[in-house]
Formats: C-alpha cells, sequence, structure tokens
C-alpha cells in the first residue's frame, strides 16, 4: 500500500464522544515507541452537540491539519459523520465508523432525515476497499460504559492496523500503556476492557 | 498535569498551550492574567489549575486590557509576568499595548497573541502580526508546540534584556496542536512575589513631553531589535536550490511537507522566520541575492510578502517574488493549498498517488450538525419568555457567548453582533435611529468584560431599551472560567465579589429585575410588566436572568438526577414545543414529540408550557 513512512489518521465524531482523548491515545503511544508523532484538534463548541475532528500523524510528516484527500486512515465514532468526512479520504485510504447514530437536532426535530446506516455504509464501501462498520457502543455498553465508545474504535483499529502490516502504528501493548498514563485511574479497567473487545472485534472479522 | 511542574528534563506530548505554560514556568514566570478566549484559554486554565504547586499568582481578568496592565505593572516592578489572549483580545488591549510599548518594562513581559485564521471560534480572522508592527514591539512565531516551548523563553530574555514587551503569535493550529516537546528543568521559586518599583515620573508618565522622549527611544530600541533578529537562531535556512521559499509559523510546517510530497528538496531553499518582528532585513538581502524567484507562503494578510518587495526594491533584486496571488488570503492554509501554489508557481508537475475521494459521491444534502444550547440551558427558557411578551418584531441585539446560539431557528433571537459588548452600545443606537422596541442579551461575564461603560454611555443619553443580562454564574463557553460576579469556579460555589445588580442600579438603570428564567410563568410577568413600565416611560431597562450552568453546577455540586420529563398520551401533536425551545432532548417520533431520558436534565421548562409533559421519577 502507501510509504510506510508516514500514516495520517483522522478522527471524527460529535462533541462528547471522547474522539480528542482516542486521538491523543494514539499519539502517546506513538511518543512511547519513539517515532515522531503530531496532532491537530479542533476544540471550540464541542461540548454544545457540534463535529469534533482531529488528526494524528505518525512518522515522516511534519504538519497534522489534514487537508481534502489526505487521510490515510479515517476513524470515525458516528456515522454520518463518517459520511460527511469521506472526501479527507483518498482512494487508498482504510476506514472504520461507528454505527450507532448521533441523529443531529435537524433530524431529531423532524426536518431534515437522516441517511440509513446502510445506505451510508454502501457508499463509503463503494469508495474505500478497507472499510469497517461495527456497533462500538454496544461493545462499549459491554465493557460497562457508553463513554468508552472511543476506546472500543482505538482497540479495533490497533488490530485493523497490525493486519494491514502498518509497523508505524503502535503496538497493543504501547496503546495500552498510553491508556493507563492517560485516563483516571478509576475508568482504566473498563477502558482495558473495551479496548480488549474493540481489538478482538477485528480478529472475530478476519 | 503533573508532567506540567514535573522538575526533570522530559520529552512530553503536550498541547501547544501547555507548551507555553511550562516554558513560562521554567523561564520564571511568577504572574499571569487572562480573560479566555479560544484558542488560547488552556494558557491561563492551566496555569489557574497548578497555582498552588507554582506559587504563581493567576488571575482570570475582567478583560484583555485589564489582563494586560496588571501584568505589566508587575513587570515593571522587575517579576516575570505573562498575559494571554485571542486574537481579537489585543485590540481590546490595543491602547495599553500601545503605549506599553514606548513604556517598557523591566521584568520579562511576555503577551500571547492566539489569532483564529479560518475563524474556527471567533467572530473575525484579522492577523496581529501587524500589531508588533504598529507598536514597534518584537515578535516571534512557532511553528509547532516545541517551538512554542523554546519561543516563549527566549521572548522572556528579549523583553527583560530589551526592556520591551515581548509577543509570540501563535494561530489556532500551534495552541490545539499536541507534539512532542522536550521540557528543561523547572524550579518552583520560593517565597513572595514581590518585587521593587523605582519611582521615576519622568519616565512612567507618559505627558507629551515624555512620551516625545520615549518615542526616540523606542525607535532606537527597534535598531537593537533589528541587530536580535537578523542573528535570531529561529531564523533557518534549509536547502541549497534556487526556487526560494519564505514562510514562517504553521505555514512552514505545509511548505516541508508540499516539497517534500514534490520532490523538490534539491531545488529549493527554504527561509522559515521565527522572529517576525523587526524584519531581519539583511537577511532577506542575503537570502534574495542567493535564490531566483520567491514564494511567499504565510496565512492571512501579506505581511512578510509586502516587507520582502521592499527589500527586493531596496536592494534592487530583479527575481519574481509571488504571494498572495498563489497563497490564499483567506482561511487557513494546508498542504495540498500550499503544493498547489508551488507546483503552478514553477511549473512543477505533480501526480497523487491517489485520488481524493470527490464530494460528488456524496448525498446532496446531509443534515447538518451545528451546536446547540445543551437540554436544560436556562437561555432557552428566557429567549422562550422575552419571544412570548416581544415577539419576532423586537430587535435583538446580542453580544459573544453560548447564548449567540439564539442566533439559530427556531429561537432565532439574535440580530446583532460585533464584539464583545457591543449588544449594549448597538442597542443604544438602535433606540435612537429606528422604531422596533430593542432587547439586548448579554452574558453575565461578557456584561462585566465590556457592558458597563456602554450601559451608563446609554444611561447618560437615555437612550431606550431592555437589557437581558443572562447570568449563568460563569464564562461558559470558552471553559467555565470564573469572572467577578460569578457564584462558582471549577472548584465549587462561591460568593460573588461582585453583584451584577448592584452595579447595574449604580449605573442609572430605571429599574433592574431578577428572574429566574426556569420559573416560566413568573418571568414572563415581570417581563410583561417591563415592557409596560418601558412603554409608559422610556429609557434604559435592566434584566437579570439568573441560572447557573447546569453544565457546571452538575460537575461541582453532583446533583444526581431525580427527575426526568416524559410527554403522555394526551399530546394532540401541535409540536409548539419544538418551535418554540427545541431543546435537544425533544425528538420526533411519528408525528408526535418525544423527550429522550438520556438527555433530559429535569430542569422542567417544557412542562410549564405543555400540560402534555409529566415528571417521571427516576430510581
Amino acid at each position: 500500500m502507501e510509504r510506510e513512512e508516514m500514516l495520517r489518521i483522522f478522527c471524527v465524531g460529535v462533541g462528547g464522544q471522547g474522539v480528542l482523548l482516542a486521538t491523543r491515545l494514539i499519539g502517546e503511544a506513538g511518543l512511547l515507541a519513539g517515532i515522531s508523532v503530531s496532532m491537530s484538534e479542533v476544540h471550540g463548541m464541542a461540548q454544545r452537540g457540534g463535529v469534533v475532528e482531529s488528526a494524528v500523524v505518525l512518522g515522516e510528516r511534519s504538519s497534522a491539519v489534514l487537508g481534502e484527500g489526505e487521510a490515510d486512515v479515517m476513524l470515525a465514532f458516528e456515522p454520518l459523520e463518517a459520511l460527511r468526512a469521506l472526501p479527507k479520504c483518498h482512494s487508498g485510504s482504510v476506514a472504520v465508523t461507528n454505527t450507532a447514530p448521533i441523529p443531529p437536532f435537524s433530524v431529531t426535530q423532524g426536518g431534515a432525515a437522516y441517511p440509513s446506516i446502510d445506505t451510508i455504509v454502501k457508499i463509503i464501501s463503494r469508495e474505500i476497499n478497507r472499510f469497517y462498520a461495527i456497533d462500538a457502543l454496544e461493545l462499549a455498553l459491554k465493557a460497562g460504559s457508553d463513554q468508552a465508545v472511543n476506546v472500543v474504535l482505538v482497540g479495533f483499529l490497533t488490530s485493523f492496523m497490525e493486519n494491514l502490516g502498518k509497523k508505524i502504528f503502535p503496538s497493543k501493548d504501547l496503546l495500552l500503556a498510553a491508556l493507563r498514563r492517560t485516563v483516571p485511574s478509576k475508568i482504566f479497567d473498563t477502558n482495558r476492557l473495551a479496548f480488549e473487545f474493540g481489538y478482538n472485534e477485528f480478529r472475530k472479522l478476519l | 498535569m503533573k508532567e506540567l511542574t514535573s522538575n526533570e528534563t522530559s520529552t512530553l506530548f503536550m498541547l501547544g498551550n501547555e507548551a507555553i505554560v511550562r516554558a513560562a514556568l521554567e523561564s520564571g514566570v511568577r504572574f499571569v492574567s487572562a480573560y479566555p478566549g479560544t484558542p488560547s484559554s488552556e494558557i491561563i486554565d492551566r496555569m489557574y489549575e497548578i497555582r498552588r504547586e507554582t506559587g504563581v499568582r493567576v488571575e482570570y481578568a475582567a478583560n484583555e486590557k485589564v489582563s494586560m496592565e496588571t501584568a505589566a505593572a508587575v513587570a515593571m516592578c522587575g517579576v516575570r509576568s505573562l498575559c494571554s489572549m485571542k486574537h481579537v483580545g489585543l485590540n481590546v488591549a490595543a491602547d495599553a499595548f500601545m503605549t506599553l510599548a514606548y513604556v517598557g518594562v523591566k521584568g520579562g513581559m511576555v503577551i500571547v497573541t492566539a489569532d483564529d485564521p479560518s475563524l474556527h471560534s471567533s467572530q473575525n480572522e484579522q492577523d496581529n502580526r501587524f500589531y508588533a508592527k504598529m507598536a514597534l514591539v518584537p515578535m516571534l512565531e512557532p511553528a509547532t508546540p516545541h517551538e512554542a516551548y523554546e519561543m516563549v523563553k527566549e521572548a522572556f530574555e528579549i523583553s527583560e534584556k530589551y526592556g520591551t514587551p515581548s509577543i509570540v503569535r501563535t494561530t489556532t493550529r500551534i495552541n490545539h496542536a499536541r507534539g512532542v516537546v522536550k521540557v528543561g528543568e523547572y524550579r518552583k521559586i520560593e517565597g513572595e512575589i514581590k518585587g521593587v518599583f523605582d519611582k521615576d515620573p519622568f519616565r512612567y508618565v507618559v505627558v507629551p513631553m515624555v512620551g516625545r522622549r520615549l518615542r526616540v527611544e523606542l525607535l532606537e530600541r527597534l535598531r537593537k531589535l533589528e541587530e536580535v533578529s537578523e542573528k535570531s537562531s529561529f531564523q533557518i535556512i534549509r536547502g541549497k536550490g534556487t526556487l526560494g521559499i519564505i514562510t514562517s509559523g504553521v505555514s512552514y510546517l505545509y511548505v516541508e511537507d508540499a516539497v517534500r510530497d514534490l520532490g523538490i528538496l534539491e531545488k529549493v531553499k527554504i527561509l522559515k522566520l521565527g522572529m517576525t518582528f523587526p524584519i531581519p532585513r539583511k537577511l532577506l538581502q542575503d537570502f534574495l541575492s542567493e535564490v531566483e524567484s520567491v514564494l511567499v507562503v504565510e496565512e492571512l494578510e501579506p505581511y512578510l510578502e509586502e516587507a520582502i518587495r521592499i527589500v527586493a526594491q531596496e536592494s534592487k533584486w530583479a527575481g519574481k517574488i509571488a504571494g498572495k496571488e498563489y497563497i490564499p488570503r483567506a482561511f487557513e492554509l494546508n498542504v495540498p493549498l500550499v503544493r498547489a501554489a508551488i507546483s503552478r508557481f514553477w511549473g512543477i508537475s505533480y501526480k497523487p498517488r491517489y485520488e481524493a475521494i470527490s464530494p460528488s459521491v456524496l448525498p446532496r444534502e446531509l443534515p447538518q450538525r451545528p451546536p446547540n444550547l445543551c437540554p436544560g440551558c436556562p437561555h432557552r427558557a428566557t429567549y422562550h419568555e422575552i419571544k412570548r411578551i416581544f415577539g419576532s418584531e423586537a430587535l435583538y441585539p446580542t453580544d459573544i457567548g453560548c447564548y449567540t446560539l439564539g442566533l439559530l431557528p427556531p429561537l432565532s433571537m439574535a440580530d446583532f453582533l460585533i464584539c464583545m459588548g457591543s449588544s449594549v452600545s448597538t442597542a443604544g443606537g438602535f433606540s435612537v435611529a429606528q422604531d422596533r422596541p430593542v432587547i439586548a442579551f448579554v452574558g453575565d461575564s461578557t456584561f462585566i468584560h465590556a457592558g458597563i461603560p456602554a450601559l451608563i454611555n446609554s444611561v447618560f443619553h437615555d437612550h431606550s431599551f431592555l437589557l437581558v443580562i443572562l447570568d449563568n454564574s460563569t464564562t461558559a463557553m470558552t471553559g467555565h472560567q470564573p469572572h467577578p460576579g460569578a457564584s462558582m469556579t471549577r472548584e465549587g460555589l462561591c460568593e460573588p465579589k461582585v453583584r451584577i445588580e448592584e452595579i447595574v442600579r449604580a449605573c442609572g438603570a430605571k429599574a433592574v429585575e431578577i428572574i429566574n428564567p426556569i420559573q416560566v410563568k413568573r418571568s414572563c410577568e415581570t417581563i410583561s410588566s417591563l415592557r409596560d413600565s418601558m412603554e409608559k416611560n422610556p429609557g434604559v431597562y435592566v434584566l437579570i436572568s439568573r441560572s447557573p450552568c447546569p453544565l457546571l453546577e452538575r460537575r461541582i455540586v453532583k446533583k444526581a438526577r431525580r427527575i426526568v420529563f416524559r410527554v403522555n398520551e394526551t399530546c394532540d401533536g401541535c409540536v409548539r414545543c419544538l418551535g418554540e425551545l427545541a431543546c435537544p432532548a425533544f425528538y420526533k417520533e411519528g408525528d408526535r414529540v418525544q423527550i429522550n431520558p438520556l438527555m433530559c436534565i429535569g430542569c422542567s421548562v417544557c412542562a410549564q408550557i405543555c400540560k402534555s409533559i409529566k415528571p417521571v421519577k427516576l430510581h
């Protein structure tokens, strides 16, 4: 696939889903692995239900701001936002999305229509060869918290990147070490479990 | 957070704003003051969180002008100080800033101005580099969090050595970037924060006679700073080619990546300016003499480009200079934009390995996801009540805060906004020049920041409007920072130091009423009687709508939800609740509205406007 010396990961979701923490986990793990890593976030009105985007770049690339067609990997926390962010990807990208929708206000109040999950998956699958849609919310709830969707997705992505032979992506051990450093100790066990569920979910799909 | 105050040198994955905090601590800062504003807020927030460990005095200032003046006085006593602000904050502080440059400082003083290209969370995308040029104050522009760390340290040194405040000018992509930062040793400074102020009124009291002398000294200092800029280790030259690129700040990263993508590393010579005021003219002349043509890559205004054109003219350099005709002037840059500009300017072809996915594959209209007032937000209740009494015909100047989201339909309660505090003064102007009733909205923190002189002005000039102060007891939008009138901080409840009702009474408002907007009927009665009084006896009236921000309140009081609300079977599907309140917890199911029990915080406002909405006890 693309050159191994760099990997650009674009994360997108909705305020409150822990998008920034997930991105940071990958970054912290990259730092533990001793590779060059940078990240960019857009904060702002995240808490008020808006879209949250962030990117983490591993390896030989200076900027973590991704333009159109620059994401090698898209990690989406919400299916509609996965679809909206598709132009960030290119014909060689890989992608993962959570399938649990968070309908925006314009939909819940009865004006706009939320595209069906099938439609979303179909459109993204047409453009991206290796694309996985998983119910990360269900796995997070199984691990003990709806707040752990982000870590489920990082677990899934870790396994996926291993499978693709992406050596630049940090190992499971380093991600768990980063998790321990990053989340408060009282929620570490739930998050570790969420990570394992995500990690194993990918292996089941093989 | 522990990392910010660790003693040892180490390598950390830090937010740009955290790198700035660490650098200031290592530089021996003892005083930090700021009014919060995205993307600068984490600087003061982190400083505040660690203030006990560091012994640094950290003040959330009433506004940016106040923060700069306070920090200036501290620096004047030989104690190092820092103030940070978003780009438009420097407009507020500009009066202090321009003349502080004349007077100078004794201890190091660093001003961080955080610009926001692309207006991620701002009302404009002004380029604050021109402030350094206007005030003749040295300016450093980092490209990465690590450079922000190094430059803040250097900015303190330059400031103290040359007796001038220094600017560190960042952009959102520095403040909110995370990168690897190698931090140095940090030693807490023990003891009281005390310096010495040596009286010297004919130097420090800027009457015209003193100002004239300081003006001449300022120009002398400028010459010295030009030398600093010429020799600064932050002016970096890379490559040996004849295609010249001059850049600064985060644009440098885009240039590096674009040049790598295009495979033209051997052909280019890149000058990355880290100190962008004063402009290093000799360095630029030398650079120009070694290349055939130059592309200036910078975000926003042609600040460097104009300086380079002057240098080229002075040195009779005849090569081609290109800038804004290739590089967009509006909004942020990124690698594809810079790559395209380089490719077009020098006719270098580029074949991407992969095609970007075209937006045309998406359905034509995807539902938008704008940010929204939270479920249970008291601002929503206030908007509902005001609209019920004054209708859509009234004119609603608004201000900067969460409540600006009242702009969005169906609330549609915002008609005019330019800057912090403008609601109050523009309400005065509107009341003079047109006939609709005028109701202005301003937040508690924003009122204290810039609303008070405007209110006094309107009282003085017999303007006629209702000022609604939306008092949620915190500076919610930027992350719940405390302000002088707040009754909550992130650390718990507190007594307000200043009472907003006492201020507005003292300003001379005709009447001041206080409502709790969560009590709909009673609030509407108060608003209605205010309207009657205004009709009979026009003037400036104030309504304080007071109810704490539930986001912060829940966090600090840790109050468990006892009830949520539910729509029962008597609902006739009138959907008035959607049209009038539009709480995010509502959702439409068929013809009827339901309430998402996970989102409902039990504020009860909807149940007060509709008989079909009833409480349900949670167990």
